[in-house]
């Protein structure tokens, strides 16, 4: 027998299970059993367990078993820095990156309001930025003792102006807060670092969350919750598009994962202008860069993709009239899990992902503004020019089952009709049909290769846009 | 007077915003003068070219600046630069250093006017086309030594 693998991710609705072949690095089978992590996890384990089993005819004995979480609200945080678009807007992406769910965000100096507003939140951690090194430190420190001063009882990482970290970890580390120092999220004016401050917050995730969520309690049952299933998922492309050491990856690529409460874009890409003359503007942005719309999901949000793009333009698409799509909607958002039974519902569920699809990629996208200046026209780009990227995946439900995933993907592709968004022009389409990039991105920890391996071989191609 | 070595007069580890406000193009004076300010030990945070009012002051908020530096060489400074002291104090920057400098204004123009206009706006000061950078840093050290006094800025 060869070494196996498996591979758990607590979702907030179903736990699944893949067990990996190591040395074949193929999967041997996947199991489903429900989420019961409000309850006691071990039973939703246990059922998934019992499935795979029952799918395989056995049950490997796993090298490793490793986890995720998105269960119990994911990883529910708020982020606090000093200029919404400098030092907060850091904080923001490195927690996107972390895999959170970004449950507030706050600029400048904490007010009362806000205070309330973050205990009312009850977040599971809070990142706190603020001043580039040398830079301000009031602020942060501040801040620091506000949060001190509150009823919070949930881990701090502060990363901020380096001067200023210290007071502000003690401030938090007196009044009994668990808190922890990670390297400024802006250490310069303009550049940023958000990997510090990202291995800290997954830190963090491993030592405290899990056990918060109640996770731990199947600690018998696997060896390690690595990280939230965002970051794992990241983790995948992140692996996918840069490869091992001596086997190279797929490159720079575009992962997009339409689900039922939000819409995730993530980038691997540095995202360079690809235009002549252009003049970049605005913040750096992460090689490794995750956004997550969370306006747009394909049931509990269902209502806001129709509002954002008109009711009769997804009618239209969906070649339903306003008065049936309006029924379907009713029902979607009464039962939020429910799948496409009839035609109808399948056309309305297309029509949905590509509107989100759309609106998704577009602002993950860079953008191009034309400024009008005395020695002529200027284009300058904000944002990722993410035009040359010759690799998009699909997941997430309505891709990897639904039919027509290839088909709905494309509509995160270039339009010329919008010459001024970069989105991907003309990339090679896959789809993560066996739900696998988070088994990669956790498989990467201990096995790179066989997770590479493994991922190359099972994101299915589905063509590409040159037609 | 002690003399003040290269290195070592006051506003050494100052930090300045620089950048060349508007939809103005011309970089390369306020690269020059970015370069000798860092070389006299002035700590510099560039922003560049064609850089709104906002993003100077938003640099300035998160850098603790002392300074912020703004050049205009298209002619259209005056427009560009009304109101920057008013964002200033808006931002919670009401006593910080402002000057401007480069071709501030259309055709030939008397200076003492123009810079009179730029100091009416709230500049601390205004430099005319050829300033040297050496005055530039000598006056933010006379302005940086007044305001260790408790002025606002040097007589001269």
């Amino acid at each position: 027998m060869t070494a196996a693998a498996l591979l758990i991710d607590f979702g907030s609705t179903f736990t699944k299970l893949r067990a990996v072949d190591l040395e074949a690095a193929h999967v041997i089978g996947s199991g489903q059993g429900p989420s019961t992590v409000t309850t006691d996890v071990t039973e939703g384990l246990h059922k998934a367990l019992g499935d795979l089993e029952h799918r395989i005819g056995w049950l490997p004995d796993f090298k490793h078993r490793l986890a995720c979480s998105s269960a119990a609200g994911g990883l529910r945080m708020v982020t606090v820095g000093l200029v919404p678009e400098l030092t907060a807007e850091a904080a923001r992406r490195a927690a996107l990156g972390a895999g959170a769910k970004l449950t507030g965000t706050f600029a400048y100096r904490l007010t009362e309001g806000d205070m309330h507003r973050i205990e009312s939140i009850g977040p599971d951690i809070i990142l706190l930025a603020g001043g580039t090194d040398g830079g301000n430190r009031e602020v942060i420190v501040e801040n620091a003792k506000r949060l001190a001063a509150s009823s919070l009882a949930c881990p701090v990482v502060v990363a901020g102006n380096r001067d200023a970290a210290d007071e502000a970890a003690s401030a938090l580390a007196r009044a009994g807060k668990p808190v922890t120092v990670a390297g400024n999220v802006m250490p310069e004016f303009g550049r940023l670092d958000v990997e510090p401050a990202r291995a800290a917050i997954r830190q963090v995730f491993i030592d405290r969350i899990v056990h918060a969520k109640g996770i731990d309690r199947a600690a018998a049952m696997f060896d390690v919750v690595l990280m939230p299933t965002p970051a794992a998922v990241l983790e995948g492309a992140r692996l996918l598009a840069d490869g091992v050491k001596g086997k190279p990856g797929l490159g720079p690529l575009v992962v997009v994962d339409v689900g039922g409460a939000t819409t995730d874009v993530h980038s691997v890409a540095e995202g360079a202008p690809t235009r002549e003359g252009v003049v970049p503007h605005g913040l750096p942005e992460p090689v490794v860069k995750r956004t997550v719309e969370g306006d747009l999901g394909m049931r509990i949000n269902a209502k806001a993709i129709a509002e954002a793009v008109g009711f009769d333009a997804i009618a239209v698409a969906a070649d339903l009239d306003q008065a049936r799509v309006r029924a379907l909607f009713d029902k979607l958002t009464a039962n939020v899990e429910r799948l496409p039974q009839s035609d109808d519902e399948r056309r309305l569920d297309r029509a949905l992902a590509e509107a989100a699809l759309r609106i998704a990629m577009t602002r993950h996208a860079g953008t191009i503004t034309i400024v009008q200046t005395v020695t002529g026209p200027v284009s300058i780009q904000t944002g990722k020019d993410l035009s040359d990227i010759k690799v998009l995946i699909g997941t997430g439900g309505v891709l990897a089952h639904g039919a027509g995933g290839a088909a709905m993907i494309k509509c995160c592709l270039a339009d010329p009709a919008e010459p001024h968004t970069l989105r991907p022009r003309a990339p090679d389409l896959y789809l993560d049909s066996d739900y696998l990039l988070f088994a990669c991105g956790l498989l990467n920890d201990k096995e790179p290769e066989a997770a590479l391996t493994l991922g190359l071989r099972h994101m299915h191609p589905v063509g590409n846009n040159v037609s | 007077m002690p003399v003040e070595s290269e290195n070592n007069g006051p506003g050494r580890g100052r930090t300045l915003v620089t950048g060349v406000i508007g939809a103005d193009t011309h970089i390369v004076g306020n690269r020059i003068l970015g370069m000798a300010l860092e070389e006299a030990g002035f700590k510099v945070v560039a922003l560049g070219a064609l850089t709104p009012a906002e993003d100077f002051v938003k640099a300035a908020i998160e850098t603790a600046a002392d300074g912020i530096m703004v050049s205009s060489l298209y002619g259209q400074g005056e427009l560009d630069c009304r109101g920057f002291r008013a964002l200033c104090v808006e931002a919670g920057l009401d006593d910080i250093l402002l000057y401007v400098g480069g071709n501030l204004v259309v055709g030939k123009q008397d200076w003492v006017g123009v810079e009179k206009r730029f100091l009416d706006m709230g500049f601390d000061r205004a430099f005319p086309p050829g300033t040297r950078t050496a005055d530039v840093i000598a006056a933010l050290r006379r302005d940086f030594a007044a305001r260790a006094e408790g002025r606002q800025r040097a007589e001269t």
